[in-house]
């Protein structure tokens, strides 16, 4: 159980690639952080910096209060979940388990309980003597969790844990990572690509682009105030909308509608909507021209264009629709941001005297 | 999903072949006339017929002969070839130096080349210089390999011998019986690490670096790490290298042998496969000779059962 800290972060390969610069973060005791981004964005870098299996070419990673910077990864006292396992497939699940403990001379009967409780907690028991390629693909990942749970490490670091797995265990396993981690309360660092991952399991995201931290913050809280474009477009499914709009007589115009009050000059703005926040109107709004619809079974997703900027919009499954629809969306639910840099604007929409919505 | 890790050895994939045809149906070729199967495999049953069959035959048949030295006669002397091989006690000395000579040069060899492929595998920088400059001693051959030992362990312009008098060793390669098996085994320990290299390198090339990532995290030191899981990732590689080597070390160290023994005066160490050629061809006793050879194929057949049967059943493959 510990704090991590990370401070003014970076990597650097060598031929200068930059693949992670300035990161700074505090994580605090037995919480769940989910490092999340696109493919390249340095999160797996992060993780292995922080586990040590690449140098740290610029700032101090802190663990339970120990600068780490310049520690073996076994002196870290961390333990790992990698995507692929990574279980060395000659020993059996109880060596797996057991090996890393032998190594810090723990006495054995203390060895085998620890193997006891992981194998209980993880109903890995019937298991114990069979080797990883007698395993399912499920059963792989948990052993590979119990192999992090015995060491009782003041940190757990999960590196993308479920890409592996088909969509149906990925769910299951979700769960069982997050009570699992809940239950004993170890701090958790965890990467993954997926948003949705991301979403259900953080007590706070990190979102991460191009080696830089977008934004931290709880789920909600990301995904109800994204700080820029790119988390706006990265966070929830489908995608928010980005569409070019501008601000005009302290009116938010989009297609020549007004959209509601808004404080500010005369500028060009991103404006971000998500599908959800959309409704289907009789008349008035958004002329909406439908392209393509998507039926989930539970609701829809109908693609389209607003002029001639795509928009998509969630909506219930139903009657047919229409080519042509009218959409609303409730000034509060609208998120403008930069046109150029993408960050937040600080403005919020207001209900118009006289709109149309 | 990835598969576990998989370390290539060769027999692995020849015992899947026998032991289990069934279990992967690969493409089954129908001919239209019976002829036709055995006129694609004739070249190669030809092949083996003329250079091992009919040998074989050959050497078995006249091991119960003795045959005249100028081929006028033989005449069938039973197992008396065999008797008088393994009662000679110049016979018995020859086989234990051949045993000392290939244990060494299997334990050697294989050692050497792990510990330069554990070495060249952590090498980052100029790994290809260092890998070629390693295996390319593989490109020379036997005969070559024994002359430059010669030159190496030369009496008046050898290195080698030079750095043993460094030590006060006066070191008579040709002359002193140790002295020329210390050379021996040198030059054919120096000739086989680069095929032990060679496979090696590439076993510990297949071990997935997020095992290796694992092992990091569980263990700090590093010969732990070797110990535990490097090195059993790597028992297919070696267990097929075992065989090889032993191989190697009996037979294929004939060239170099011949070279460095050859025309020199007194007692030198040989191997039991010099014997054979030496009784045989120089000796022209073709009878002994073949009662030798007859009784080496039967040890390395045993050998390499044994082997299979008591250190394979203990190899992991992946």
């Amino acid at each position: 159980m510990a704090e991590i800290l990370l401070e003014h972060v970076g990597k650097t390969y060598p031929g200068g690639t930059q693949a992670v610069s300035d990161v700074s973060l505090s994580v605090a005791d037995g919480e769940f952080i989910v490092l999340v981004g696109p493919s390249g964005c340095g999160k797996s870098t992060l993780l292995r910096m922080v586990a040590g299996l690449e140098d740290i070419s610029a700032g101090t990673v802190t663990i339970g209060g120990r600068v780490v910077n310049r520690l073996e990864p076994a002196e870290r006292d961390i333990a790992m979940v990698f995507q692929n396992y990574a279980l060395y497939p000659h020993m059996t699940v109880r060596e797996n388990m057991s090996w890393g403990l032998k190594n810090r001379r723990i006495p054995k009967d203390e060895i085998a309980a620890r193997v006891e409780e992981a194998a209980r907690m993880l109903e890995l028991h019937p298991y114990l003597d069979r080797k990883p390629r007698a395993l399912s693909g499920g059963q792989r990942q948990r052993v590979a969790m119990g192999r992090a749970i015995v060491r009782q490490p003041a940190a757990f670091l999960f590196d993308e844990p479920l890409s592996n797995l088909d969509a149906k265990l990925r769910v299951t396993m979700r769960g069982e990572i997050l009570k699992l981690q809940k239950r004993l309360g170890t701090t958790a660092l965890y990467v993954t690509h997926d948003q949705l991952e991301a979403m259900t399991l953080a007590d706070r995201l990190v979102v991460l682009n191009g080696g830089q931290i977008e934004q931290v913050g709880r789920p909600l809280e990301v995904y109800h105030r994204p700080a820029s474009t790119f988390v706006a477009a990265f966070i929830g499914a489908p995608a928010m909308n980005l569409l070019d709009a501008r601000i005009e007589a302290g009116h938010l115009r989009l297609a020549g509608v007004d959209l509601g009050r808004v404080e500010g000059e005369a500028r060009a703005v991103t404006l971000g909507i998500r599908a959800e926040d959309l409704q289907l109107l009789q008349s008035g709004g958004l002329p909406f021209r439908i392209d393509v619809i998507e039926e989930l079974g539970a609701g829809r997703v109908v693609h389209g264009f607003v002029e001639d900027q795509p928009l998509c919009v969630s909506l219930p499954s139903g009657a047919e629709l229409p080519a042509q629809l009218h959409l609303g969306v409730a000034p509060e639910a609208l998120h403008l941001f930069d046109a150029i840099t993408g960050k937040r604007l600080p403005q919020s929409v207001h209900r118009s005297a006289k709109v149309r919505a | 999903m990835t598969a576990s890790p998989v370390v290539p050895s060769p027999f692995l994939r020849l015992r899947q072949w026998w032991t289990r045809p069934s279990a992967h149906p690969a493409k089954v070729a129908q001919f239209d006339r019976p002829l036709a199967p055995w006129l694609f495999v004739a070249p190669q049953l030809l092949i083996v017929a003329i250079f091992f069959y009919w040998p074989s035959v050959q050497a078995v048949t006249s091991s119960f002969y003795l045959e005249d030295p100028f081929g006028f006669g033989a005449a069938f002397v039973g197992l008396d070839n065999y008797r008088e091989a393994l009662s000679s006690t110049e016979y018995r000395n020859i086989a234990g130096f051949t045993a000392l000579f290939a244990a060494t040069v299997t334990a050697l060899s294989l050692g050497l080349g792990l510990l330069l492929a554990v070495k060249a595998d952590a090498v980052m920088r100029g790994a290809g210089a260092y890998k070629t400059a390693l295996i390319s001693v593989y490109a020379i051959a036997p005969p070559v390999v024994g002359l430059i030992g010669m030159m190496m362990f030369d009496m008046h312009i050898g290195p080698f011998t030079k750095a043993a008098a460094l030590f006060g060793w006066e070191m008579r390669v040709g002359i002193d019986y140790r002295d020329t098996a210390v050379a021996l085994i040198t030059v054919a320990v120096w000739k086989q690490i680069p095929y032990n290299f060679i496979f090696f390198l590439s076993g510990l090339q297949a071990v997935p670096s997020s095992v290796r990532e694992a092992a990091l995290i569980d263990a700090r030191s590093g010969w732990r790490r070797f110990r535990d899981v490097t090195l059993p990732l790597l028992a297919p590689t070696g267990f097929f290298l075992l065989v090889i080597n032993i191989t190697y070390a009996l037979f294929d160290t004939f060239g170099i042998i011949d070279v460095m023994v050859k025309d020199k005066p007194a007692n030198n160490p040989i191997t039991l496969v010099y014997k054979v050629y030496l009784d045989g061809f120089k000796g022209n006793d073709i009878g002994g000779s073949s009662a030798q050879s007859v009784i080496l194929m039967v040890v390395v057949a045993a050998l390499t059962v044994a082997q299979f049967r008591l250190i394979e059943r203990r190899v992991h493959y992946g």
